[in-house]
């Protein structure tokens, strides 16, 4: 076992070295990933500077959610985001050298194709994280710390499901990488406000049927104290780890199904 | 001209050869459709009133023309000229009986066209059947929504050729091309109306940026957020960034063709 995570150890390392090479790019592209980053959030700002409420918070409670799912999503996009490689792998037919190779498939892909850069968008998460947290009207207990540090951890977890589950699409479907992207993507737009400014069917969806709902919008009403205008029970905040579990769960048998239907195209 | 005809031919069907990333492509549209109109209508509630001089129905218009128009127009484009100059094949484009600047026009006015047919069309039905849209009151906008967005995807194709030009002094573009679409994403107003910023920025950026004239100038057209007389001058603006960066286009293009050197190998 010490010795497989040597092997990642070094494959990580010999990726931060490679991309820290060419120095002025490395460092354009940890700049651009936080930047990109700070638009996302910047868009809410925006929102609250021509309004005083969205679905029903204010901006401090609304900047919290934000950002608890916000980090989420940058700590899942750093560690598996580069799994949508996966579909350049199955098209050129690299993925049968990996398969051949005497290690487990998703791991080498993930430290084969590090990517050094998104640790500026998680560092900048954590900032307007630590932020959000000062500024929220929140009456700290400690059952509430413990919940703000666990939040986005397991919404990390929650997202990284989502990232494997939409790549194994590649298998059957080479160059849909996009629609992936309506669930990652959007899953993280969706994160960003309360569940309470959608509604109807893709609220129910989104929300619930995809468990986005368990990110960011109910571990913040508790971590806030605030009843959910949605009228649903409380203890519903202390349920991310379930979705969180549910999403891995999906995710690894998809994966298990999309390695076992895959077929090499032979070049 | 008739050469030009057949690019723009032969790039709208390159593009309706991708399939499943066209369906893939519209089903993201879609998605987004969906958040951001939910969105800016939870901005318009929680304001209890128009906002930025937009009402409910105009800014659910807004957000399904931006996802429509967003392929369509191009935004974000692709990489292939960068990775041409960078791996000297930009060389067989020179060689060409057409100037390159045209030739990148015509595939992409083809790529436009197709995507007005899928990628613009489906969303927008979509989105008129969830929600009550805008209905136009002056018929005059009808046409001058179609020249605002055929303005725009002109300037958005000069704009990224001036992009991609960049990897003839700096080969690796990535901090330009991250530039770009940040800049024309936040700016264009993709994101939120950009109405929603201060009006005397907002002022200066439709004047000094080409920015607005990518997304909002036809939005804010079709959805009749100005009057006849600023419809006009607005389209007045896209027609002279559109000449400013062709403009440029050639002439970095001319400077380019003096400094390349084909690497060897």
């Amino acid at each position: 076992m010490a010795d497989v995570l040597v092997t990642y150890r070094r494959l990580v390392a010999a990726q931060v070295r490679a991309q820290a090479q060419y120095r002025l790019s490395f460092v354009v592209d940890v700049l651009g990933s936080a930047a990109t980053t700070f638009a996302d959030l910047a868009t809410i700002l925006v929102f609250f500077r021509v309004t005083s409420s969205m679905g029903g918070f204010d901006l401090r409670e609304a900047f919290l959610m934000a950002s608890l799912a916000c980090v989420a999503f940058q700590l899942a996009d750093l560690v598996v985001g580069n799994v949508e490689r996966v579909r350049l792998y199955v098209r050129t037919g690299l993925f049968d050298a990996i398969l051949v190779r005497p290690r487990a498939v998703l791991p080498q892909l993930l430290v084969t194709n590090f990517t050094v850069r998104r640790v500026g968008a998680v560092l900048q998460g954590l900032v307007v994280l630590l932020v959000a947290a000062v500024l929220a009207p929140v009456h700290w207990t400690p059952a509430r710390v413990a919940l703000f540090l666990l939040s986005p951890i397991v919404g990390a977890v929650f997202f990284m499901g989502l990232f494997v589950g939409g790549a194994t699409v590649a298998f059957y479907w080479t160059e849909s990488g996009e629609f992936a992207n309506a669930f990652t993507y959007g899953g993280r737009e969706f994160t960003t406000y309360p569940m309470s400014v959608y509604s109807g069917l893709f609220r129910r969806v989104f929300g619930y049927g995809l468990g986005f709902a368990f990110v960011g919008y109910y571990p913040a009403l508790v971590i806030l104290g605030r009843p959910d205008p949605l009228g649903s029970p409380a203890w519903l905040g202390w349920c991310t780890p379930v979705a969180a579990a549910v999403s891995a769960g999906i995710a690894f048998l998809l994966w298990r199904t999309g390695i076992r239907h895959y077929r090499s195209t032979g070049s | 001209m008739r050469t030009f005809v057949a690019l723009v031919g032969a790039g709208f069907r390159r593009y309706s050869t991708y399939r499943q990333a066209t369906i893939a492509g519209i089903f993201t549209n879609t998605v987004f459709g969906f958040l951001i109109c939910y969105v800016l209508l939870a901005v318009a509630r929680g304001r209890g009133g128009p906002v930025a001089g937009y009402q409910g129905t105009q800014l659910v218009t807004l957000a399904w023309i931006n996802q429509g128009l967003l392929a369509t127009v191009g935004l974000w484009g692709d990489s292939g000229l960068a990775d041409r100059i960078r791996s000297g094949d930009v060389v067989a484009d020179l060689l060409r009986p057409i100037h390159p600047v045209l030739n990148y026009l015509g595939t992409d006015l083809g790529r436009a066209g197709f995507s007005v047919l899928t990628r613009f069309a489906v969303p927008m039905l979509v989105g008129a059947l969830v929600f009550p849209l805008y209905v136009p009151q002056r018929a005059a906008s009808y046409p001058l929504f179609v020249v605002s967005a055929a303005l725009a995807t002109l300037l958005s194709f000069a704009c990224r050729y001036l992009v991609q030009c960049s990897a003839f002094w700096l080969l690796d573009i990535r901090g330009p091309q991250v530039a770009w679409t940040l800049l024309a994403g936040v700016l264009g107003g993709l994101y939120f109306p950009i109405r929603f910023l201060p009006r005397w920025f907002v002022d200066v950026l439709w004047v000094a940026t080409p920015f607005p004239s990518l997304l909002q100038t036809p939005v804010d057209i079709i959805v009749e957020r100005v009057s006849p007389a600023v419809q006009g001058q607005l389209i007045g603006l896209q027609v002279l960034w559109v000449g400013l960066a062709f403009g440029a286009c050639v002439l970095v293009q001319r400077a380019a063709e003096r400094k390349l050197v084909v690497q060897g190998g």
